[in-house]
């Protein structure tokens, strides 16, 4: 028997990238909804919203404060024992729910940080040419608050992809628990969770690929 | 026309304008010097509200508000009646040079982007920076992004133009070309208040000149008489030092 069995490898990566979509999907959707959820909720902590202010300090304690598996597990298994409605809710949906509450908590603190972050002579300029409040968010803070943050909701839209992995713990076949079956059937589970490491490495490097591109753009008014 | 009175700001127990009063005829120039910290820079930002002032009545234009009472849409009437020039520019850091003079007329005027545009063109010619139109501010010396910071203030096309130090953050050498917009403005009859150090300029373009001590109006008056025959003595006393320290004396 060889060390590595190379064939194996090749010809398990066309089964496993059949599963690569529904992941690349929770992620993105994961993604979008934590981002809008993850600015309301910036906007909230920046503005200080009374009684809101509270509310969000408390949800991002509670998402940052525990780990995501449990959230999972806590939507998925102990959900629906509450609310008789959530006996419908399906492993995929639980996923996306459970990350986007997760990361929105992460999201909105960095997102907060960048929106202070930026200068209040911008602001100012904003309000001595007469826009509202809204306007001067919209037009000029948020764009330059984007910049600051792209790198690091990159980092966790990165660390999402991964977290999707979870699934498989709620009997979704994703790609990590597609990896598992095949693994279990040839049992060759070095050969098989080499193969998917290295698929979400790819993956990975790729999108960080696109940060490098992404920030050189976003950057582009402020080269001297 | 523009009207102050009684205008008084606070910040916590120090009060930093003490009641003032002043009016302001269409197509004057108003330098208002004196000490730092007597309330000249404050004076300006409760014109545009970015302070709010705590008593006082203001009038600019056909609108008149008492400051106590002032709504949101008295104050974004107020603003867009009134342009501002700061001392540090304040360019929009994420637009260029074209766009920074366009973002009002599109966004508070409701110009189509198109005409906006041409306008800001129009502008940048004016100011003699039609070659940096695509340019952001980070690659504009001090003095082509405080005359953009001019041209932005002329597009709203306000009442009143307020510039606060605008050659404060500059390097010597692009004083002047900042100080030549503003005098080519002042040639066009372009109302404006200006807070400044440059006696020079005060003294060459201003109709009056204000001289501000402890948050009140101590005299004004056309530069000739102020500069020359000074009747208060803080007046004498500030002209005295910052004349000495200046290049071209006041004769």
């Amino acid at each position: 028997m060889d060390v590595l069995d190379i064939d194996y490898m090749l010809g398990l990566l066309p089964v496993l990238l059949r599963y690569l979509p529904l992941t690349l999907e929770m992620a993105a959707a994961g993604m979008v909804l934590a981002l809008v959820l993850a600015c309301l909720l910036a906007v909230i902590r920046v503005l200080a919203i009374p009684g809101l202010n509270a509310a969000t300090l408390l949800f991002i304690s509670f998402f940052r404060g525990t780990p995501l598996l449990v959230q999972l597990f806590l939507f998925y298994y102990g959900l629906p024992q509450l609310l008789a409605f959530l006996t419908q809710i399906n492993g995929i949906t639980a996923t996306i729910m459970g990350l986007t509450l997760h990361f929105s908590a992460y999201m909105a603190e960095s997102i907060r940080a960048a929106i202070v972050g930026v200068d209040r002579s911008q602001t100012e300029a904003a309000l001595s040419i007469g826009m509202t409040n809204g306007q001067l968010m919209r037009r000029i803070v948020l764009p330059q608050a984007t910049r600051v943050a792209v790198p690091t909701l990159m980092n966790y839209f990165i660390d999402m992809i991964k977290a999707t992995s979870l699934a498989f713990t709620l009997g979704v076949t994703e790609l990590m628990g597609a990896t598992q079956k095949e693994a279990a059937g040839s049992f060759l589970y070095f050969e098989a969770f080499i193969t998917v490491a290295l698929m979400y490495w790819g993956i990975v490097e790729l999108l960080a690929w696109l940060q490098r591109r992404l920030e050189k753009r976003l950057g582009e008014a402020y080269r001297r | 026309m523009i009207k102050v009175q009684g205008l008084v700001k606070r910040f916590g127990a120090a009060t930093v304008l003490d009641g003032i009063d002043l009016e302001i005829q269409q197509g004057e120039i108003i330098v208002v010097i004196g000490p730092s910290g007597t309330g000249k820079s404050t004076l300006l930002r409760c014109l545009n509200f970015l302070e709010r002032p705590d008593a006082g009545w203001l009038q600019v234009g056909d609108l008149s508000v008492d400051v106590t009472q002032a709504r949101k849409a008295d104050i974004l009437a107020l603003r867009r009646r009134t342009a501002f020039v700061f001392q540090n520019y304040a360019l929009f850091a994420n637009k260029t040079a074209l766009e920074n003079i366009a973002e009002g007329l599109i966004v508070v005027n409701r110009w189509t982007k198109a005409r906006a545009h041409a306008r800001a063109r129009e502008i940048l010619e004016r100011i003699g920076l039609a070659d940096k139109a695509d340019a952001y501010p980070a690659s504009l010396s001090g003095g082509q992004q405080q005359r953009v910071g001019i041209g932005r203030a002329m597009a709203a096309q306000a009442e009143v133009i307020l510039f606060d130090e605008p050659t404060s953050s500059l390097d010597p050498e692009w004083v002047e070309e900042v100080l030549s917009l503003m005098k080519q403005l002042a040639r066009e009859r372009q109302t404006m208040l200006v807070v400044t150090h440059e006696m020079g300029f005060a003294r060459d373009v201003a109709d009056r000149v204000i001289f501000m001590d402890g948050g009140r109006i101590v005299e004004q008056g056309v530069p000739s008489h102020v500069f020359t025959q000074p009747q208060d003595a803080r007046t004498r006393d500030f002209l005295r030092k910052v004349l000495a320290s200046q290049t071209s004396p006041v004769p």
